[in-house]
């Protein structure tokens, strides 16, 4: 029998533990029963899956967990990334009813809470129907197409550069807001599916669309930008940065001052782990003004309860290595053509990535799609990151893309609604 | 100057109309000390009489939706401290509070010789009454006492009789709500000689089954049964009960008091109690749930609201809803009000329109931003908040339709959203005792009342 308020396990403190603690079920009984129930709820029209949120916390505050769970994942197999990674304020949670009066439901946590207390397969492959789908990329959009097709009854490929599947939630995610065992298990259960994973491997989407029935890109974004300055060689690499806190957290050590350039949840991201890590000054610098940042505001005023200190109007324009230790980061403020250096230990870029891939792509260069997230090569569809413009692509969009075009896909092979 | 909340029940006066009921929470002199230290204007002691044995898992709760306990259940059986503990306890609390009521439930066999002794015991304390428990429904029925006595009318008369033929002080009788009606048993006391009546008692109640071990909850060693429920959820049956008791003739003219009780948890409670014509209140769940310092907000929300309505005393409005008391027959047929949606205080939950096309008239639409009518529904193509805020519909209520049910007045969360607006009718009042008398056969024949609707303009589909 399960010991309610054990408190005896005294693992050893980890500064990159995930912030937000679980609920409790008590504080679930009390969460769920604030609910108000709502018909055609808000919080179910700005999800952008359209999970029926209040069904899932009725079934909760009935004991009946399960079906919590199972309502979720029906509407997004990555619920439970995206219970940790949604920005909840600009979706259900700030859609909620409740908000207008008092404080709105903790729709993320709850959704984590129904989701944390499922061991069991949900979902059963469906009937086989024969037809053969490469997914390309293994990331949300990649993970949550793969899925749907394989509860449509086909056979599904999921072809993956990296050695681990979850694409930016395993890799890209700091493990503060989500640990990789939960990207890793979201896979696993994919993979249940009877899902195939083929690691370690970029194959060309022309090719692959040769000799499968239908493909789906869910690549992401492409390399990193660069700030194209002297002494980039010193700068390193905000995803990069982020990839090793979350596999190998031991390698990463930071010295007193860390300048972060860049104004996405990236850069804040990176600022935050430099900050966890025992960095004693961390500072965004930005070239525009604080209105213009693209990171959420709640990161931004959460970065600032870290002690994060932000800097705008600041283009760096060179770095030189200081003799001994420590770099020297040339800098402009604003339209002024005077520079002055700030002292540092270590300098995170983190201002962007590349488009990707070789498809065709929009102005912008993003991979272009019809409405049913079809590109110009016949049966060769996209999704995710890679077809959508920076502050239109999050987890939660790449879900809902995923989900979509297996849809499409399903349609198009099986030639029915 | 602030309201007088003192009052008089049969002779017996007290600080304030609360008394703790005969319970748990005047188990013992100590805690009807602390009761007492903080405010409680009297206690009726827990029942003392025949030996018995307890169990445990003696209270069963029934817990809504996130409440805890809006209904407690309890098997536990009257005192089982001994008696001349209890006895002694009862006249040092006595000695110490002489402005306080103390009255003391009894419940012996059921022969004249038992409960003269405990009567004579009772008043050697120098308690101020006796509660006659007619009303436990657990252990001691079984035994013929309890509501084995309430539920039949000749028994409480005739105990109610032998008690009154030896007590020099004040005798309440308290009655049991497990009967078809309650006004026979407590006009059994009244000829029986009871000065006061006490009501409601526990009604009979199984609280729930566990759903891993199928056992009745709460379990005592594998088995359960009903035991005496009590708690908020009971107040609407005991406002029922004390208004039949309240409004009978008999009992009226009687002019025995009233000592109310069944799920009061605060002063508004208990003012409604009064105002159906209760000469105090006895609490005891809330104390059980909250402790004894309840009666602080008690006393203070029953003395500002008497300030804010111009009552000096408790007896300014006794009673003063018992005229209001009525039965269907004497409502007035054309009495129409109708729900109106305060759109600015609208949340669009969108429960009141649910609510209202599943299981009532069909009478909300949904109206969008733009005041086009639509239908319920996502547009799945859509999401974020901004998109919330832009589809947000506002529920309508076509008037005509409405037959003024207020399940959605009932169910909106948001404090005066929907509002029950009494329209004029064209029509002079009638009710359905007047309509019979004048057209009876419209309570037989469809035909006759359809002539009778169309004629008032009442049209129903």
């Amino acid at each position: 029998m399960a010991i309610v308020g054990d408190i005896s396990s005294g693992h050893s403190f980890d500064p990159l533990a995930e912030v937000l603690p679980a609920l409790t079920p008590s504080e679930a009984a009390i969460e769920t029963n604030r609910c108000l129930y709502c018909f055609d709820a808000p919080c179910t029209q700005a999800c952008p899956t359209h999970i029926d949120v209040p069904k899932f916390i009725k079934r909760i505050s009935t004991g009946n967990l399960l079906g919590a769970a199972k309502t979720i994942l029906d509407s997004n197999l990555l619920g439970a990334t995206c219970a940790r990674v949604c920005p909840v304020q600009e979706l259900c949670e700030g859609a909620c009813v409740l908000g207008k009066y008092h404080r709105p439901i903790e729709i993320g946590r709850l959704q984590r809470y129904a989701l944390d207390s499922q061991t069991e397969d949900l979902f059963l492959p469906g009937p086989q129907t024969g037809r053969r789908i490469a997914v390309v990329g293994s990331g949300p959009a990649g993970l949550s197409c793969a899925g749907e097709l394989a509860r449509l009854g086909h056979s599904v490929v999921v072809f993956e550069r990296k050695e681990l599947p979850g694409g930016l939630s395993t890799y890209g995610i700091i493990s503060l807001r989500e640990p990789t065992e939960v990207a890793l298990a979201e896979a696993k259960m994919i993979e249940r599916l009877g899902v195939e994973f083929r690691f370690g491997v970029e194959p060309n989407p022309s090719e692959l669309a040769a000799t499968y029935d239908a493909v789906f890109l869910g690549v992401g974004m492409g390399t990193a930008r660069l700030l194209s300055i002297s002494g980039e060689e010193f700068v390193l690499d905000g995803l990069e940065l982020i990839e090793t806190s979350k596999l190998n957290p031991s390698k990463l050590t930071f010295g007193s001052e860390v300048v972060v350039i860049g104004a996405g949840n990236t850069a804040i991201d990176c600022a935050t782990i430099a900050k966890k890590l025992g960095a004693e000054r961390v500072t965004i610098l930005y070239r525009r003004s604080e209105s213009d940042m693209t990171a959420y505001q709640h990161e931004i005023d959460y970065a600032r309860t870290e002690g994060i200190k932000f800097q705008f109007d600041i283009r760096p324009i060179r770095v030189d290595q200081v003799d001994g230790n420590g770099f020297a980061l040339h800098c402009n403020e604003g339209l002024s053509e005077s520079s002055f250096e700030i002292k540092v230990d270590q300098i995170i870029r983190a201002i962007g990535q590349e488009p990707p891939l070789n498809v065709h792509r929009t102005e912008l260069g993003f991979v272009e799609v019809t409405n049913n997230f079809e590109t110009n090569l016949p049966m060769v569809f996209a999704g995710g990151d890679c077809i959508r413009a920076t502050g239109n692509a999050s987890t939660v969009m790449a879900v809902q893309d995923g989900k979509l075009a297996a849809k499409s896909i399903h349609r198009a092979l099986m030639g029915c609604q | 100057m602030s309201p007088n909340l003192s009052t008089e029940f049969a002779g017996i006066r007290s600080p304030n109309p609360f008394w703790l009921a005969s319970a748990p929470p005047t188990n013992s002199g100590h805690q009807v000390d602390k009761a007492f230290e903080a405010g409680w204007g009297g206690a009726v002691w827990k029942t003392i009489g025949a030996p018995v044995l307890n169990v445990s898992n003696r209270y069963g709760a029934f817990h809504f939706a996130g409440q805890k306990m809006i209904g407690i259940n309890n098997l536990e059986l009257i005192s089982d401290r001994p008696l001349a503990v209890n006895l002694r306890e009862i006249a040092e609390v006595k000695r110490r509070w002489p402005d306080r009521a103390v009255i003391v439930s009894a419940m012996v066999e059921s022969n004249f010789q038992a409960w003269k002794e405990i009567v004579q015991m009772i008043e050697d304390t120098g308690a101020d009454g006796i509660e006659l428990n007619y009303g436990c429904p657990h252990g001691m029925s079984e035994r013929g006492m309890g509501s084995a006595v309430g539920q039949v009318p000749e028994y409480c008369e005739q105990i109610t009789n032998w008690v009154a033929q030896v007590a020099h002080i004040p005798i309440l009788v308290k009655l049991t709500p497990n009967v078809a009606n309650i006004v026979e048993p407590a006009k059994a006391a009244v000829r029986g000689g009871a000065n006061g009546i006490s009501l409601i008692n526990t009604l009979n109640s199984i609280m729930g089954i566990d759903l891993d071990t199928f056992e009745v909850s709460p379990s005592i060693g594998g088995k359960g049964g009903h035991g005496g429920y009590a708690g908020p959820a009971v107040k609407p049956i005991a406002l029922h009960l004390t208004s039949a008791v309240a409004s009978n003739e008999f009992l009226r003219s009687s002019a025995v008091p009233i000592s109310a009780m069944g799920g009061i948890s605060d002063w508004r409670d208990a003012t409604e109690f009064l105002l159906l014509g209760a000469t105090n209140v006895q609490v005891c769940t809330a104390a059980m749930h909250y402790g004894f310092r309840i009666i602080d907000d008690l006393c203070d929300g029953l003395s500002n609201w008497m300030s804010s309505k111009g009552f000096e005393t408790i007896s300014d409005f006794r009673g003063k809803s018992l005229p209001h008391i009525s039965s269907f027959e004497n409502l007035n047929l054309n009495f129409k009000a109708v729900a109106r949606i305060d759109a600015l205080k609208c949340i669009s939950c969108n429960l009141c329109y649910v609510a209202c096309n599943d299981t009532a008239h069909q009478c909300i639409d949904l109206y969008g931003p733009s005041g086009d009518r639509m239908l319920p529904g996502l547009d799945p193509e859509r999401n974020g908040k901004y998109a919330t805020q832009s589809l947000k519909p506002v529920p309508v209520v076509r008037e005509d339709d409405c037959v003024g049910c207020r399940l959605c007045h009932n169910i909106c969360p948001v404090e005066g959203c929907i509002e029950m607006v009494e329209l004029k009718s064209t029509h002079e009042p009638i009710t359905w005792a007047e309509l019979i008398q004048k057209t009876p056969d419209v309570a037989s024949d469809w035909e006759v009342m359809n002539q009778y609707r169309s004629e008032h303009d009442i049209h129903i589909h």
